[in-house]
């Protein structure tokens, strides 16, 4: 069965003066899919997806996502896709629910459904008793579930995720990722950055940017079968290792 | 609208939330103004002086005993000989001497009149000027006394101080105060916390999200205008109660000068965020650059009209140089709006500008 795809890119390119950080990317990715994007730092990774959310024109190339062109059509990308980032974006100053309440007002969600939503919300990640608790005094591993949840709060066609186990221990890190295969379940495309190759096993698929180009792009077993490697480790620092750019 | 109602509200509670700076935030003019008025005082009061009179005839008793009776000094010292003048200074026991010629009634009487002569302690060189100037007050008032009463004395000069009568300094630090303050809760607060959400990651998050970059800028300037209004309001009245300098002209006029001088720096720090990354260097930028020049050079502390030219350049672009000329032409000299117009109009094309250059600078960080 054919799926749905959700993200097509075609030579997707940009330029800061000379230098050209992104350089003709294609790619697709398909509904429900959990997508790994990896790359070294300056290898394009972030000017890439800032161009997926909307936040950055391409040079030149063109792309949809969740149907919408990325060049034109940017406001309403925003309003189909979540976010979140290593820094757990959440107000810490705010309580639980009121980070709720603001992220899903953004996205233009009624009163009565947020409420709704809320409740159900907090009963499922067993949050209930810290409704009316300030984000700061939670402890790590939970901002970083209720980010999560705050994220795709709205069911956003595609969630982007930018490094988002960043400093949290191994432990927390895999209940993060049974969350993100539970949304990838219903439906909602997973589309991760990370430096740790261990969850890159994790990805249905994965891309490996060096230099602003795609070098690899495939399921973890074939990406291994290809180069010859035990571990997506070693893959990684196979194609790492003909970078020219630096840190 | 709705969800930039709740962006207000949300940036309410972060102000709110943090107890410590909106303590800082609602006393720092109350502190500012006691301060200012009752212990860093420019005003001159009970200072010591020597009188130095060869021949102290009644004259120069009624001379002397004026100045001591006055609230401004206290005659501590008679002294005979000049050389006596430099031993009370170097002790310092008198901070200025009043030195009367040989025969100083007899000479007042005659054509050539008489001499007198004040020694004053120049170290502190504005505070030597006010001696000098409320002693010549003092003596000129005795002056014209014995006029009134048919001796011709030959003491001439007359000294009126026209809209501050008692030379209070709050006249002139108040001004200042109103400029510093809220420059600092617009533009310096704004410009952190916007950053602040930039430190955090939330700005990103707000980025991806549907929600208008101006929104999130505009709802962040909200409290802050609140803020400096209540402030304002504030300093109003203790300026008023509390040190008796009373808001001679149209308070409406000076409500509207104050709003332009706040919106103008509410653009000023929603600037001062575009160009920012981290909170560490908004507030230098706002400290440095904005607060120090705002201090020294808005004619709030020292005198435009004797700086030197580049500096007097330098203050022509602070926002709190027109905003305090402003002010102590509406409030102190009670002048009518029409005589602000200039400051008036500089102020509101500076706000224009900044407005269009931060949301210009804001809408090219997004692309």
């Amino acid at each position: 069965m054919e799926r749905e795809i959700v993200i097509h890119v075609e030579e997707l390119t940009k330029q800061f003066g000379n230098f050209t950080a992104v350089d003709h990317i294609s790619f697709d990715v398909v509904k429900g899919e959990v997508f790994g994007f990896l790359g070294a730092n300056g290898a394009g990774k972030t000017t890439a997806m800032r161009m997926l959310c909307g936040l950055s024109r391409p040079t030149s190339g063109t792309g949809t996502v969740a149907g919408y062109d990325i060049t034109r059509q940017y406001e309403a990308i925003k309003k189909n896709i979540g976010y979140m980032s290593q820094k757990f974006s959440l107000y810490e100053d705010l309580k639980v629910w009121e980070n709720i309440r603001l992220y899903a007002g953004i996205y233009g969600m009624k009163d009565t459904e947020i409420a709704r939503k809320t409740d159900e919300l907090l009963e499922r990640l067993n949050f209930a008793r810290e409704r009316n608790t300030m984000v700061k005094s939670l402890p790590l591993g939970w901002k970083q579930k209720l980010a999560f949840s705050v994220s795709i709060f709205h069911d956003p066609a595609i969630v982007f995720l930018d490094e988002p186990t960043g400093g949290v221990d191994p432990y927390t890190r895999r209940q993060f990722w049974e969350m993100i295969y539970e949304a990838a379940d219903r439906g909602i495309t997973v589309f991760v950055t990370t430096h740790y190759m261990d969850e890159a096993e994790y990805c249905d698929r994965v891309s490996i940017m060096v230099d602003g180009r795609i070098d690899a792009l495939g399921t973890p077993r074939e990406l291994k079968e290809r180069f010859c490697a035990r571990s997506m480790e070693e893959v990684f620092q196979g194609l790492a290792r003909k970078a020219s750019r630096a840190d | 609208m709705r969800e930039f109602g709740a962006f207000v509200k949300k940036e309410f509670f972060h102000i709110l939330r943090d107890k410590r700076t909106m303590l800082i935030v609602l006393v720092m003019p109350v502190v500012l103004i006691i301060l200012f008025g009752f212990a860093l005082s420019t005003e001159v009061r009970n200072v010591n002086i020597g009188i130095l009179a060869p021949s102290p005839d009644p004259m120069v008793r009624q001379i002397a005993d004026k100045l001591d009776a006055s609230e401004y000094f206290t005659v501590t010292q008679w002294l005979n000989t000049p050389d006596d003048i430099h031993a009370a200074m170097k002790a310092d026991e008198v901070q200025m001497v009043v030195a009367f010629g040989q025969n100083f009634s007899g000479g007042l009487l005659s054509p050539d009149g008489s001499q007198l002569q004040m020694v004053v302690d120049a170290s502190d060189a504005n505070m030597a000027q006010s001696y000098t100037s409320y002693a010549s007050g003092i003596i000129a008032a005795y002056g014209s006394e014995m006029t009134a009463m048919g001796q011709d004395t030959g003491i001439l000069s007359q000294v009126q101080f026209l809209y501050n009568p008692q030379m209070k300094s709050a006249y002139n630090f108040v001004p200042g105060i109103m400029g510093l303050i809220m420059m600092l809760i617009c533009a310096m607060m704004t410009s952190i916390s916007i950053v602040r959400e930039k430190e955090m990651g939330t700005m990103e998050v707000l980025l991806v999200s549907p929600v208008r970059p101006i929104y999130i800028v505009v709802s962040k300037m909200v409290p802050y205008f609140v803020l400096s209004c209540i402030n304002l309001a504030t300093i109003l009245l203790l300026s008023v109660f509390v040190l008796g300098v009373p808001v001679a002209g149209s308070l409406a006029a000076l409500w509207l000068v104050s709003l332009i001088y706040i919106i103008a720096n509410l653009s000023l720090g929603l600037l001062i965020s575009t160009m920012a990354q981290q909170q560490v260097i908004a507030l230098m930028f706002s400290g440095l650059l904005l607060m120090m020049p705002t201090m020294l050079l808005s004619g709030m502390v020292f005198p435009i009209e004797s700086m030197p030219w580049p500096l007097r350049g330098i203050s022509c672009i602070l926002p709190a140089r027109w905003y305090v000329a402003a002010v102590r032409k509406l409030m102190i000299q009670g002048l009518p709006m029409i005589y602000a117009w200039k400051e008036i109009v500089i102020l509101a094309s500076m706000a224009v500008v900044l407005i269009g250059t931060s949301l210009k600078k804001l809408n090219n960080r997004l692309e």
